[in-house]
């Protein structure tokens, strides 16, 4: 049961950095390859239907998360407790920035709004990138299942990291460049003319800029944490995984070159969450790690809930779960397409 | 500023509070949306739709603001109450996590088909979207009501030989008899609100004298709702509330009545302040026997006073408790006479030409939202000194890491973007009051 639900939680969180994503991808990039309100429009009616459901995959996920694991939730949350505020009131400005935009005519207004929306958007993965590193590289928990850190300190590992140091940012680099391939695609796929052509033109560099600084952040997360690819040869989940994101990364670059850009979204969809799940193969069972005793690690197995509440949780979870799957495909087959710049005073 | 709890308790409720003030309009005018797009597709009629679509767009930006003071409350939970999260995550996690997957996807799905759909979609597709958001924003507010519920009157749990609070009936815990009478209360409420602001739009037009056709159909819809939810706001559902406070919460009723000493033939106090001090209440004005009725259903039960139980089990706030209470039932007595005697003249066809009440129905749509946040403030100070009511203290329920000075800093950085937020929803909303109801097919015309 506690594996299981390990999955579940991991799976939900990886479902949303794809979903999310792509919308943080389109957020950092409709500066530049939209440069025109028709333009900004046509990016903002692309993601426009999906952004508020790719973000419940984000409560969903967290509430599977306190489900399950409450004290990994509970010490994660409180010991990043100014981070986790930044994260917070940028996903916030964010929610605004989009709904709001469209409802004044006026340049203003709308300029105020872009520039929000693209500094949330670039905000958030890396701070969820950050997060990921701090997970990896481990806080300092103490006896008391609890750990308090600073933003940063002097940006090395040890025993008594900051929230940000060189690998954490390094994470946030990686993540944040990787949304906005992943989100270069999406445009490239869904819209025409010169935002499609720009879109395309800047998801080539940054792929290449993604290969590189995958090799590099897959060096320093062994740096890091050394244990964490001894897991390899026991875990065949990590195996599958890495089928599963090179086959991604395969499919991406295919895409690109045979101009089918469905294939090359799909394609970085399944190259973050096969990343994603080789990771967590490779923590498993730890879910934060200590960095001052192996023994304070909140594992899936000392931080989970009692059977009941997980047998009957998973009970909801397998019916809640494909009709959210049901949403998803219903959603992009309705607005299924190119989508166009939608008159005035109509749509996003 | 020394007191970290002190300022995770100021964050909660002020963020709380602020964020109910959104969903409960939302909720409210789904149902509306529902009965007007439903009454269009039935009689064929445009003007249904033109309603449905005026209220529609201000749902759209309620909905948006709604949507954004509700994800800091969710991640409070881990970061303001970590303790509390790690004690009773088993529990509570099951209906936040299916508040997610049942009722948060349903409506993010929908949402922009209602909102941008209409051109696209059929009358009866766009009526669907129409009751998928309705069901969605209802929904969820049954898992919310249902956590709350729990920390009201905790069922369904064991607590574990480590001290957390584990699930061990799943059933007991989702139709938790508190939460199915506090959902009632909470959708009714909602109504009301949706019907007072529907009602107050028709007036204001009414009384300016545009939209005529509009501000006669707004003022019918919701006047009949106002005056039907209201009353059902009052009863049976106030009525059971309060009989379950008297059961399972008694001091938290002692308190809201401002009683002191127990007794048989407790009278209900109208008005009149409480002096803790002096464990009385100053220039009362009471109603012999009422209270008794009210709590137990026969005139000579005996009401427990505060006196009775030991200090430390009183909620901290007993005067904010007590008015808080007055002011609910209060404004809810005020609203059923307001919407009878509306629904009266409406019936005798005089509702439109009768200026001072037409004054009177535009200026009180703020009732209810009082109404309403005077009632969770009741229920969430009564529910002192639990965090979850008989089991956990709220002082032992926040996060043993997080410091008073950082609580407040964000406390004060969330005041700053609901000014920031409530600027601009009054803003937005403004405009389309301005706009008015326009029609799909007419344009332009004045209403730019
Ligand atoms: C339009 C709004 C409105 C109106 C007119 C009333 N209420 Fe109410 N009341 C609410 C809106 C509300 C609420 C916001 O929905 C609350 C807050 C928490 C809850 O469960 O519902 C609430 C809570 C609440 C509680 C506290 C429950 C607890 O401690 O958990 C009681 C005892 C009552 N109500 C009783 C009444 C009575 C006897 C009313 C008589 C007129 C009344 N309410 C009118
Ligand atoms: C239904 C879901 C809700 C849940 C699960 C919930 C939970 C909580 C929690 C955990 C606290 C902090 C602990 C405490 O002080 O006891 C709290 C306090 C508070 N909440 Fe709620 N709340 C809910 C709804 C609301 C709403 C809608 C409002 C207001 C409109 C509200 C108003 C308050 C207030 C004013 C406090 C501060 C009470 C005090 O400090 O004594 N709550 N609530
Ligand atoms: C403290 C408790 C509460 C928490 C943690 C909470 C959490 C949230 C969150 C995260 C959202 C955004 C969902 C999205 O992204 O689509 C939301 C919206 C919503 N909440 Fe709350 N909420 C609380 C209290 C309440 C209460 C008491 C009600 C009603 C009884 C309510 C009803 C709604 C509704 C209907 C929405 C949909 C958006 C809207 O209409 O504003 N919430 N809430």
């Amino acid at each position: 049961m506690h594996e299981l639900w390990f999955w579940l939680v991991a799976v939900m969180i990886a479902i949303y950095v794809v979903m999310d994503g792509f919308d943080f991808g389109a957020g950092i990039l409709h500066l530049f390859v939209a440069k025109t309100n028709e333009e900004r429009r046509e990016v903002l009616g692309a993601i426009g239907p999906f952004w508020d459901g790719n973000e419940v995959w984000l409560l969903a996920g967290g509430g599977s998360l306190f489900l399950a694991f409450p004290k990994v939730l509970a010490a994660g949350f409180s010991g990043f407790y100014l981070a986790m505020w930044l994260v917070v009131w940028s996903l916030m400005l964010r929610g605004i920035s989009i709904e709001f935009r469209s409802h004044v005519q006026d340049g203003l207004w709308r300029h105020f709004w872009d520039g929000t929306f693209a500094l949330s958007s670039v905000l958030l993965p890396v701070l969820f990138g950050a997060a990921l590193g701090n997970v990896l590289r481990g806080v300092p928990l103490d006896a008391t299942g609890t750990f308090r850190m600073p933003l940063w300190t002097d940006f090395r590992l040890g025993a008594q990291p900051g929230v940000l140091d060189w690998f954490t940012v390094l994470i946030g680099v990686f993540a944040l460049t990787t949304v906005t391939a992943h989100g270069a695609l999406f445009l490239a796929w869904k819209t025409e003319g010169p935002v499609h052509d720009r879109s395309k033109a800047l998801a080539r560099s940054l792929w290449g800029l993604v290969l590189v600084l995958w090799i590099l952040a897959t060096y320093a997360t062994h740096r890091a944490n050394p244990a964490i690819y001894q897991n390899l040869p026991r875990a065949p989940l990590a195996w599958l995984a890495s089928l599963i994101f090179l086959g991604g990364l395969g499919a991406v670059f295919v895409g690109l070159k045979r101009a089918r850009f469905l294939l090359a979204f799909l394609g970085s969809g399944a190259f973050i969450l096969g990343l994603l799940a080789a990771t967590a193969a490779n923590v498993y069972p730890v879910m934060l790690r200590s960095t001052l005793a192996p023994a304070y690690d909140l594992t899936a197995l000392n931080a989970s809930v009692g059977g009941h509440g997980l047998r009957t949780g998973l009970v909801w979870w397998l019916i809640g779960f494909p009709i959210a799957i049901g949403y998803v495909l219903f959603l992009f087959r309705f607005h299924r397409g190119k989508v166009r710049a939608p008159e005035e005073g109509e749509g996003y | 500023m020394g007191d970290p709890l002190f300022w995770h308790r100021l964050q909660f409720g002020f963020t709380a509070t602020y964020h109910y003030l959104f969903p409960q309009l939302t909720m409210g005018l789904a149902l509306i949306i529902v009965v007007l797009k439903a009454m269009g597709l039935k009689t064929g009629e445009p003007r249904y739709n033109d309603a449905a679509r005026f209220w529609i767009r201000i749902f759209g930006i309620n909905f948006a603001v709604g949507v954004v003071t509700g994800i800091p409350l969710e991640f409070q939970f881990g970061t303001n109450w970590g303790n509390f999260s790690r004690l009773t995550g088993g529990v509570i996690g099951q209906t936040l996590g299916m508040e997610g997957m049942f009722a948060f996807f349903l409506e993010s799905s929908f949402l922009g088909m209602l909102i941008w759909g209409e051109k696209k979609l059929s009358p009866r597709g766009h009526f669907g979207a129409a009751v998928a958001l309705w069901a969605g924003s209802w929904l969820s507010g049954y898992f919310i009501v249902a956590t709350n519920a729990f920390m009201q009157h905790p069922v369904g749990h064991v607590v574990a030989a480590d001290g957390t609070i584990q699930l061990a009936s799943f059933w007991a815990f989702l139709l938790n008899p508190w939460a199915l009478v506090q959902y009632a209360h909470t959708m009714i409420a909602s109504v009301v609100t949706g019907s007072f602001v529907v009602a107050a739009m028709g007036a204001f037009w009414a009384l300016k004298g545009i939209h005529a056709e509009q501000a006669r159909l707004n003022l019918r819809v919701g006047t009949v709702m106002g005056f039907i939810f209201s009353i059902l706001v009052a009863f049976p559902t106030g009525d059971l509330q309060g009989k379950l406070v008297a059961k399972h919460q008694p001091i938290a009723l002692a308190a809201m009545e401002g009683r002191f000493e127990s007794g048989p033939n407790a009278s209900l106090t109208l008005i009149g302040q409480p002096n803790v001090a002096q464990r009385k209440i100053e220039n009362p004005i009471r109603v012999p026997s009422v209270l008794s009725f009210i709590a137990y259903g026969t005139f000579s039960s005996n009401v427990k006073g505060l006196l009775e139980f030991p200090e430390d089990q009183w909620p901290q706030n007993i005067e904010l408790l007590y008015y808080s209470f007055h002011i609910m039932a209060g404004l809810g007595t005020l609203m059923i006479a307001l919407m009878g005697l509306a629904v009266l003249l409406l019936w005798r066809g005089r509702l439109e030409q009768s200026r001072p009440l037409l004054w009177a129905l535009m200026l009180a749509f703020p009732f209810p939202y009082i109404a309403t946040t005077a009632g969770w403030a009741v229920a969430e100070f009564g529910r002192q000194p639990w965090l979850v009511y008989g089991i956990l203290r709220t002082a032992q329920g926040a996060s043993p890491t997080v410091n008073a000075g950082e609580t407040a800093f964000t406390t004060l950085g969330f005041a700053g973007i609901f000014v920031v937020l409530s600027v601009l929803w009054l803003f937005l909303i403004g405009r389309e009051i301005a706009h008015g109801p326009v029609a799909q097919h007419r344009t332009g015309g004045g209403h730019a």
